[in-house]
């Protein structure tokens, strides 16, 4: 999102925020040099990689469990990967400038038939 | 119906904060204010005020709580001196930028060095550009007025700026004066309820105070912020106008005294002002037209208004209390005589640096002034532009 | 504590978009915060010092924050928060809140054990209702990695650097455990966001306690300590099993140790993964890390004292 910007008689005054997580419309996930990839065929659902990642990404239903993740904000720091504990691991790290026009799906067979 | 009493400045400030007893004090002790925050810890110790009050460990911590506190929303107030003052430096800013309307007693001090714990009017003036409302007072009704007035001009919607009340050391905060208190309801009718505009305890409607402005946006938010600041000027004005129709004392932006008619004027700020006032009395009995222009309000600096009042004027001399510091003059001088560039007078203006550190300024002092303005509208010349009153040994 | 599943589906008090390096932890900690907070019995308002994760959360016109924050200075979050929780007991008190708060104050080490040591103490001492959060990365990171007294002995930072005659800062680092506990305040752990349970224990423990608590976080800094960003975890993990960095509690002035690892690693298992400690493994610096360890070994000892003396 291109933020709005207000001249000074428009904006809020004291600098507040009156707009609770609105960073969510700011999208870091561009920062990425590398991206995780899941494969929920082999995934135990322990949400180690929900439990630490610095960026919220890692998307979940109302149950709780993981779904995917949130390319919009993933940094691709890569901790979900490190900590990942299932044999074989679920998560992936993949470059992006190889992830480039592939759909999840296409790039999951990719890497995960490896 | 009010009541005479004959307390300190000190006293008169304790009793308006019990008045108006706000939700949260945070204070910490410094001389010559000290005895404000442990007059006001007895009124809650006795039940005489429903307010908290944070002992907090510096004024650091101080002006940091009230900001707390007041963007939490509620009423806050303080006081402070001195030294005091100038470790909340970092924080005065941030208060008002955060446009929460603070109010402070502050009872004006020199600081160091050398360490001094006497009135002047160092610390206020260091502060000038903190963007707070600063608001000066004579006496102890003075002292006490303004902070009532000063609550609801800091609270007035299109201000939410934090405010002073200064009154000088130990002339004002120590001395035992004969002054009015109103009843306790008619000061709560006057200041009325406080709704504060994005509360922090309002956890449905979370709010986020004090990010960081990047260039593309601290501009705008400092501009902002000077808006609410010079909307103070009227809103000074009209509050002073209803505490009169109230309680019979009515204040503007600043006093003329026997002005109208005035050709060599001081310019002063605080408790000389009424040493002064007894010397024009004194000179106008011989028929010298001579006159006294009060600051009352500093910041926002009314320029207009006090330019205008100086038209009569054929020679002004400007007491500052505070060393001009390596500028031209003291802060007083230097706004007064560019106030007066936009206007047709083209009076001589003289700047005199007057009590520092408590140093006394008696009539004699005042008389010498005077003589020093005769004389250069006799003679056309001005022999020194910048002097000092009361300084052993001549300053050149 | 309940499962991560269902601490997922709860709402998070911080979100994404936020302007944190990739791979810090100082969000990891966040989270876990929230996820501890028992949200359904109070809400949560937060204060936070001046540093990274201040300016990389509150950068307007956006927040990453779904609770009320407040950010005033450097040195500060906890006179701050002081404000707020008495402004709260007032208002509570004259009916004007209705809510049950509870008030938790962030800063880094820098905040923390320097700069905002004197409003720390003083909040401690005064008694209010609040939780203190040290994130500790162990330099003033977001200035750029400048030393702390929560540097580590031997740590190369840009105003502790190695050079030709120095092997980095000096000291040791100042044990702010002792300082925060000489307060005799309700309860102070330490704890690691590697150890997510451990952490959420605390959290939760003291933020039900009447009265200030502290909690001493290890925040690994991928930046200033160097290590790449996957191995955030991985390196706080090393600081607990190594004991460079205990998991204690202290409950009404009695240790608790919460985690003894069965085989405690060397040090050097923590140092050489991170470029603040390589000049150590240069020759000539060996005393150096035999220091290093000595100090941490002292450290385990006199805490596993403590504990067998009921202390």
């Amino acid at each position: 999102m291109s933020e709005k910007l207000l001249n000074w008689d428009e904006v809020l005054i004291g600098g507040a925020i009156k707009d609770p997580g609105n960073s969510k419309n700011y999208e870091t996930g561009s920062w990425r040099v590398e991206r995780p990839v899941w494969n929920p065929d082999t995934c135990i659902q322990c949400m180690f990689c929900w439990v630490y990642c610095p960026d919220s990404s890692i998307l979940t239903n109302e149950e709780g469990k993981m779904i995917g993740i949130d390319y919009d904000h993933c940094k691709g720091c890569g901790i979900c990967v490190e900590q990942c504990p299932s044999k074989p691991k679920s998560l992936k790290m993949v470059l992006e400038a190889e992830a480039k026009g592939k759909t999840e799906e296409e790039l999951r067979k990719e890497v995960f038939s490896k | 119906m009010g009541k005479k009493v004959a307390l300190t400045g000190n006293e008169a400030a304790a009793h308006a904060i019990r008045q108006i007893e706000p939700d949260v004090i945070a204070a910490f002790p410094i001389t010559p204010s000290t005895p404000i925050p442990q007059a006001v810890a007895q009124f809650i110790a006795d039940g005489e005020m429903d307010t908290e009050l944070v002992t907090v460990e510096s004024e650091h911590s101080a002006m940091s709580a009230c900001i707390g506190a007041a963007a939490a929303g509620g009423r806050v107030m303080t006081a402070t001196s001195a030294n005091g003052y100038a470790l909340m430096w970092e924080m005065l800013y941030i208060a008002s930028g955060m446009r929460l309307p603070i109010v402070m007693a502050v009872v004006a001090r020199a600081l160091s060095a050398p360490l001094n714990i006497h009135g002047d009017h160092s610390d206020i003036m260091g502060g000038r550009d903190t963007g707070w409302i600063q608001i000066i007072a004579e006496n102890s009704q003075e002292a006490y007025d303004g902070l009532i007035q000063a609550v609801k001009i800091a609270e007035n919607k299109d201000v939410m700026t934090p405010a002073l009340v200064a009154m000088d050391g130990f002339n004002i905060s120590h001395a035992i004066e004969i002054w009015e208190m109103e009843d306790d309801k008619a000061v709560k009718d006057f200041i009325g309820e406080y709704k504060p505009l994005f509360p922090l305890l309002n956890t449905d409607d979370p709010v986020t105070h004090g990010a960081w402005a990047p260039p593309n946006w601290y501009f705008e938010h400092k501009m902002s912020q000077l808006k609410g600041l010079l909307a103070a000027k009227d809103v000074v004005a009209k509050v002073g106008k209803e505490f009169g129709e109230v309680f019979g004392r009515e204040y503007g932006l600043y006093e003329a005294y026997k002005l109208d008619d005035a050709e060599l004027v001081i310019v002063a700020a605080g408790s000389v002002c009424g040493t002064t006032k007894d010397v024009v009395d004194k000179l106008r009995e011989e028929g010298q037209k001579v006159g006294l222009l009060k600051i009352r309000l500093f910041r926002p600096f009314p320029y207009k208004e006090l330019a205008d009042a100086l038209q009569s004027a054929k020679a002004i001399a400007i007491l500052d209390r505070v060393s001009p510091a390596g500028a031209q003059g003291g802060p007083l001088f230097n706004e007064i005589r560019s106030a007066l560039y936009d206007t047709p007078t083209r009076a001589p203006i003289i700047n005199y640096t007057y009590g520092l550190g408590g140093r006394d300024t008696q009539p004699i002092h005042i008389n010498s002034v005077f003589d020093r303005l005769k004389k250069i509208v006799e003679t056309g010349k001005i022999e020194k532009q910048f002097d000092c009153l009361n300084l052993r040994g001549e300053w050149r | 504590m309940a499962l991560l599943n269902e601490l997922a589906k709860k709402k998070e008090g911080l979100v994404s978009g936020h302007r944190l390096c990739p791979g810090c932890t100082h969000s990891v900690i966040m989270r876990q915060v929230f996820a501890a907070a028992d949200t359904d019995k109070y809400d949560i308002v937060i204060a936070a010092a001046t540093g990274c994760f201040e300016v990389s959360t509150g950068l307007y016109p956006y927040t990453s924050w779904n609770v009320p924050w407040i950010h005033t200075a450097f040195e500060n979050a906890a006179s701050t928060i002081a404000g707020v929780e008495t402004m709260y007991r007032v208002l509570k008190r004259k009916g004007k809140v209705k809510k049950d708060i509870r008030f938790i104050a962030i800063a880094s080490d820098g905040g923390t054990y320097d700069i905002g040591l004197q409003a720390l103490s003083g909040a401690i001492e005064r008694g209010h209702q609040f939780l203190y959060i040290c994130n500790d990365n162990n330099a003033y990171q977001n200035t750029g990695n400048q030393r702390s007294s929560a540097t580590p002995f031997g740590g190369s930072t840009t105003t502790s650097p190695n050079g030709k005659v120095k092997f980095g800062k000096e000291q040791p680092r100042k044990d702010i455990m002792s300082i925060i506990e000489g307060h005799h305040l309700p309860y102070a752990a330490q704890a690691s966001p590697s150890n997510w349970r451990d952490l959420m224990n605390k959290v939760k423990k003291a933020l039900d306690v009447n009265g200030p608590t502290y909690i001493n976080v290890i925040e690994p800094c991928t930046t200033g300590w160097g290590f790449p960003p996957e191995k955030a975890i991985e390196i706080a993990q090393l600081a607990v099993d190594t004991c460079v960095w205990p998991l204690y509690e202290v409950e009404n002035g009695k240790i608790k140790i919460n985690y003894k690892p069965q085989k405690k690693l060397p040090v050097v298992e923590y140092l050489k993964p991170q470029r603040r400690f390589a000049h150590l493994f240069k020759k000539g610096n060996e005393h150096v890390i035999e220091e290093f360890q000595r100090q941490v070994d002292e450290q385990w000892e006199w805490l596993l004292k403590r504990e067998e003396c009921g202390l």
